[in-house]
C-alpha cells in the first residue's frame, strides 16, 4: 500500500501556487493576501500532518522498518546512460517529519506575521516570498534525487536573501542579504562539487541507488571511489566532505557562519521561520540524509562533522554570552544548537542502541524548531513594543508584556534543558550519545549546555527584569502587546515546547527505520541539569537586577571579553582576505589585465575598422556627378582589365 | 552606288557616346543633363541599326531594340522630369551641385 501521491504532491504545489498568485496580483489584493497565503498554508500545514499520520502510522512501517518509498518519480534530464536527474518525491521518517516541521512553523510565522508586518507596503510581497521559501523548503525535504536537493538548495538561498534584503531601504540589510548568499554561494560551489564526486563514482544520483551502492563492501562503485584518491584523500572522502562544506555554508558552521547573524537583518517572523527553525537546519538534513554512506563507508568524515559541529556549537555559544543584539544573541544561540545536531549526527552508530545520536539529533531539530521559532516571535514581539534590538533599551517589560514573557519563559527553560520542556529531552539523547562515543566532545557539549543556559537567561532577564517597569503612559507604550494574530502563534508554540518532548521519538524517525526506546536515566541527567541550573542563577545573579556585577566581570576577563565581542574576529579576517589578498593581488591584476588587453584588443579592431570608415566616408557626398564619373572610370577600368590585362 | 563604310558609323556613334558623357558630367543643369543622357541612348541606337544592317542584313532584331530604347528614353525622360519638378519644388533650384543632401 502506497500513500497518496497526490496529497503530498499539493504540500509544496499549494505554496507555489500561493507564490504566483500573490506574486502577480498581490497590489490588487492588498491585506487580504495575508489571509490567503495564511489559508493556503494552513490546508499545506494539514495535509502534511495528515501524510506524517499516514505514513507513520499505516503505510510506512513494513516488518518493524520504516522503509524508503519513492512515491513519485519523473526521468527528468538524461546525461548519460546511467546519470539522470529525476524529479521525485521520497518519503522516510526524516522527510515526514521535515515535512511536518516546515509547515507548522511556516503556519505559525504566516499567522505571526499578520499582526507583525500589518501596514507594511509590501505586505502581498512579502507573503509572496514567505510562500517561495515554504515551497523550496517543502521540495528540498521531499527531494529524491540529490541533484534535485541542490536545486532547491539554490531556490531556498534565493528565497533566504529576498527575505533578509526584504527593508532594501536599509544598507545594512542589503549588504546582510548579498553577505549570507555569497557565503552560503561559495559553500554550495563545494556542495556542486561533492555531488558530481558522488554521482560520478556511484554513476547515480538517486538517492535510494546512491546509498545502496556506495555503502556495501564488495559493491564495485565504492570500491572504485575509495581506491582513486586525491592528496591522499579517497574520492569518497573527498565528495563526502564537499557536501558536508554546502551543509556546513547552510547551517552556518565555523567558518562559514558569519552570514548568520548578519542575515537578523530580516523581518523578525522570516528570522523564526528561515534562520531558526528550517532552513539552517538544512545542512543537518543533507548530513542525515546520507548518513548511511558517512557511517558506513567513510566514518573519517563523519569525525570531521562532529568536530565542526562541537567546535561550533562552543564558539558561538562564547560570543552569544556578549552580543547585546537580542536576535543577534538568538543568531548566535542557532548557530549553536545546530552545532548540537552536527556532532550528534558526527558521534552516532547506524544501527539499533548505536544509533542514539543520529535519533538525538533529529529530536533536537524537531524540538529546537518549536522553541526556537517561539523565541524568535517572543522577541519579535518585544521589537515590536520597543521599537529596538538592543538589549540596554529594554527592562522591566515582564508587567508590560505578560504573555510574551511567559512564552519567552518557556522556550528559555526548554533551551537551557531544563525538564520537563522539550530541548531537555532531546538534548539528553545527543549528551547520552557524545558520552558512549567520544568523552571530549560530551564534556565540551556539557559546557556549552550550561553556557546556552546562561546566555539564554542573560538575554530573558535583560529584557523582562533588570529595571523597574516603565511606566504606561510613556511615549512608545501606546499598542500594547500586540494584536490576537501574534499571540496565538506564541501560545501554540509555547504549547509545543512544553509538550513535544514526551514524543516517543525513537519509534518514528531513527537510523536504520527500527524502532529504538528513549531511555531516561535519571543519574545521568544529573550532570547536565544542575550545570543549566547553575547556568541561569549566575545569569539571574549578573542580570536579574541591574548591578555592577556583569561590567566587573567584563573588565576582569577584558581581553577574552572583547575578542568575543567582536565575534572573534572572523568578520575581519574575511574582510582582511577578500579585500586585501584577493582584491589586490587577484582582482587588481585581472582587471588591469580586462580593460588594457582584453578591452585593448577590443578597442584596436574597433578603431581601425571607424579609422578606415572615416578615411573613405567622404566618397558620399551626395553629389550625382561625382558618383558617375567613379562609375565610367570604374567601367573604363574593367574594359581595360579584360581587354588588355586579362 | 558607293556603301557608307562602318566605320564611319561607329565613328559618329561613339562620338556621339562621348560628346553625352561629357555633357553628363560637366553640365549642372539637370535638363541639360537629361539631354546628355538622351545623346548617350541615340548613339546606342545608332550602333544597333548600324550592325543590324551590316552583320545580320535579313533580320530585324537590331531595329526592334532600337524601338524599344525610344520607348524607353520616353519613360525615363517622363520619370526624369517628374523628378526634377519635385527636386525644384523642395529645393527651388534645378542645379545638381544644391541637390547634395544624401550623404554622409
Amino acid at each position: 500500500m502506497m500513500p497518496d501521491t497526490i496529497l503530498i504532491a499539493l504540500i509544496p504545489i499549494i505554496p507555489f501556487l500561493c507564490f504566483l498568485l500573490l506574486g502577480l496580483t498581490g497590489k490588487k489584493l492588498g491585506a487580504f493576501s495575508g489571509l490567503l497565503g495564511t489559508a493556503s498554508m494552513a490546508v499545506s500545514a494539514g495535509f502534511a500532518a495528515l501524510t506524517a499520520y499516514q505514513y507513520f502510522f499505516h503505510v510506512g512501517k513494513i516488518d518493524g522498518v520504516f522503509q524508503k518509498m519513492v512515491v513519485f518519480n519523473y526521468h527528468w534530464l538524461q546525461f548519460t546512460p546511467e546519470i539522470s536527474i529525476n524529479m521525485g518525491m521520497l518519503l522516510d521518517p526524516i522527510s515526514v517529519m521535515m515535512l511536518v516541521v516546515v509547515t507548522f512553523v511556516s503556519l505559525m510565522v504566516h499567522i505571526y506575521s499578520l499582526g507583525y508586518m500589518k501596514g507594511e507596503e509590501r505586505f502581498s510581497v512579502f507573503y509572496s516570498f514567505l510562500s517561495l521559501f515554504t515551497f523550496s523548503m517543502l521540495g528540498l525535504v521531499l527531494s529524491a534525487n540529490l541533484f534535485q536537493t541542490y536545486i532547491f538548495w539554490e531556490l531556498v538561498g534565493v528565497s533566504s536573501f529576498l527575505l533578509i534584503g526584504f527593508y532594501y531601504t536599509k544598507p545594512s540589510a542589503v549588504s546582510a542579504s548579498k553577505k549570507a548568499f555569497i557565503v552560503t554561494r561559495f559553500a554550495d560551489l563545494g556542495f556542486l562539487i561533492g555531488i558530481l564526486i558522488l554521482g560520478f563514482n556511484a554513476k547515480t544520483l538517486d538517492f535510494g541507488l546512491l546509498i545502496e551502492r556506495l555503502i556495501h563492501v564488495e559493491s564495485p562503485y565504492l570500491q572504485t571511489a575509495i581506491a582513486s584518491s586525491f592528496m591522499g584523500v579517497s574520492a569518497l572522502t573527498w565528495g563526502l566532505l564537499l557536501i558536508f562544506v554546502g551543509g556546513a555554508g547552510k547551517s552556518a558552521m565555523f567558518p562559514l557562519h558569519v552570514w548568520l547573524p548578519d542575515a537578523m537583518e530580516g523581518p523578525t517572523p522570516v528570522s523564526a521561520l528561515i534562520h531558526a527553525a528550517t532552513m539552517v537546519v538544512a545542512g543537518v538534513f543533507l548530513v542525515a540524509r546520507l548518513f548511511p554512506i558517512f557511517i558506513l563507508s567513510c566514518p573519517v568524515a563523519l569525525d570531521v562533522v562532529a568536530y565542526v559541529g562541537i567546535f561550533s556549537s562552543l564558539f558561538a555559544a562564547i560570543i552569544a554570552c556578549t552580543q547585546t543584539d537580542i536576535k543577534r544573541v538568538l543568531a548566535y544561540s542557532t548557530m549553536s544548537q545546530i552545532g548540537y545536531m552536527m556532532f550528534a549526527l558526527g558521534v552516532s552508530g547506524y544501527e539499533g542502541e548505536a544509533g542514539l545520536g543520529y535519533m538525538g539529533s533529529m529530536f533536537h531539530l524537531f524540538t529546537h524548531a518549536m522553541f526556537k521559532a517561539l523565541l524568535f516571535l517572543g522577541a519579535g514581539s518585544v521589537i515590536h513594543y520597543i521599537h529596538s534590538n538592543e538589549m540596554k533599551d529594554m527592562g522591566g517589560l515582564r508587567k508590560a508584556m505578560p504573555i510574551t514573557h511567559i512564552t519567552f519563559l518557556i522556550a528559555c527553560l526548554a533551551i537551557a534543558g531544563i525538564p520537563p520542556f522539550a530541548g531537555f529531552f532531546s538534548k539528553e539523547e545527543i549528551l547520552a550519545a557524545a558520552f558512549h562515543k567520544n568523552p571530549v566532545i560530551f564534556y565540551v557539549g556539557l559546557i556549552t549546555a550550561a553556557m546556552t543556559a546562561f546566555y539564554m537567561f542573560r538575554l530573558y532577564f535583560s529584557i523582562f527584569w533588570n529595571k523597574p517597569t516603565p511606566s504606561a503612559g510613556h511615549d512608545h507604550h501606546h499598542h500594547g502587546e500586540g494584536p490576537f494574530t501574534m499571540m496565538l502563534p506564541l501560545f501554540i508554540l509555547a504549547l509545543c515546547s512544553i509538550s513535544v518532548g514526551f514524543i516517543p521519538f525513537g519509534q518514528f524517525v531513527t537510523a536504520d527505520g527500527q524502532f529504538l526506546a528513549n531511555e531516561f536515566h535519571p543519574m545521568f541527567s544529573i550532570a547536565p541539569v544542575s550545570l543549566a541550573l547553575g547556568g541561569i542563577f549566575l545569569a539571574m545573579l549578573f542580570y536579574k537586577n541591574a548591578n555592577e556585577l556583569p561590567a566587573k566581570l567584563a573588565v576582569s576577563m577584558s581581553v577574552l571579553y572583547a575578542s568575543a565581542y567582536r565575534k572573534f574576529y572572523i568578520d575581519e579576517v574575511y574582510l582582511f582576505v577578500t579585500k586585501r589578498l584577493i582584491f589586490n593581488l587577484l582582482g587588481r591584476p585581472a582587471a588591469w589585465f580586462d580593460r588594457t588587453i582584453v578591452d585593448g584588443l577590443m578597442n584596436l579592431i574597433g578603431g581601425l575598422t571607424s579609422g578606415f570608415a572615416e578615411m573613405i566616408r567622404g566618397l558620399q557626398s551626395g553629389k550625382v556627378q561625382s558618383y558617375a564619373i567613379w562609375f565610367f572610370a570604374g567601367v573604363l577600368g574593367f574594359a581595360v582589365l579584360f581587354i588588355y590585362l586579362w | 552606288m558607293h556603301e557608307i563604310p562602318i566605320n564611319h558609323i561607329l565613328f559618329l556613334s561613339t562620338a556621339l557616346f562621348f560628346i553625352g558623357v561629357y555633357g553628363f558630367l560637366s553640365r549642372k543643369n539637370m535638363i541639360t543633363m537629361l539631354m546628355a543622357v538622351e545623346l548617350i541612348l541615340n548613339a546606342v541606337n545608332i550602333n544597333f541599326v548600324a550592325f543590324n544592317k551590316y552583320l545580320f542584313p535579313g533580320k530585324l532584331d537590331g531595329l526592334f531594340f532600337t524601338i524599344f530604347i525610344i520607348a524607353i528614353a520616353a519613360a525615363e525622360a517622363a520619370v526624369a522630369i517628374a523628378i526634377i519638378i519635385n527636386l525644384y519644388r523642395s529645393h527651388k533650384s534645378i542645379d545638381v551641385d544644391e541637390v547634395n543632401d544624401m550623404k554622409y
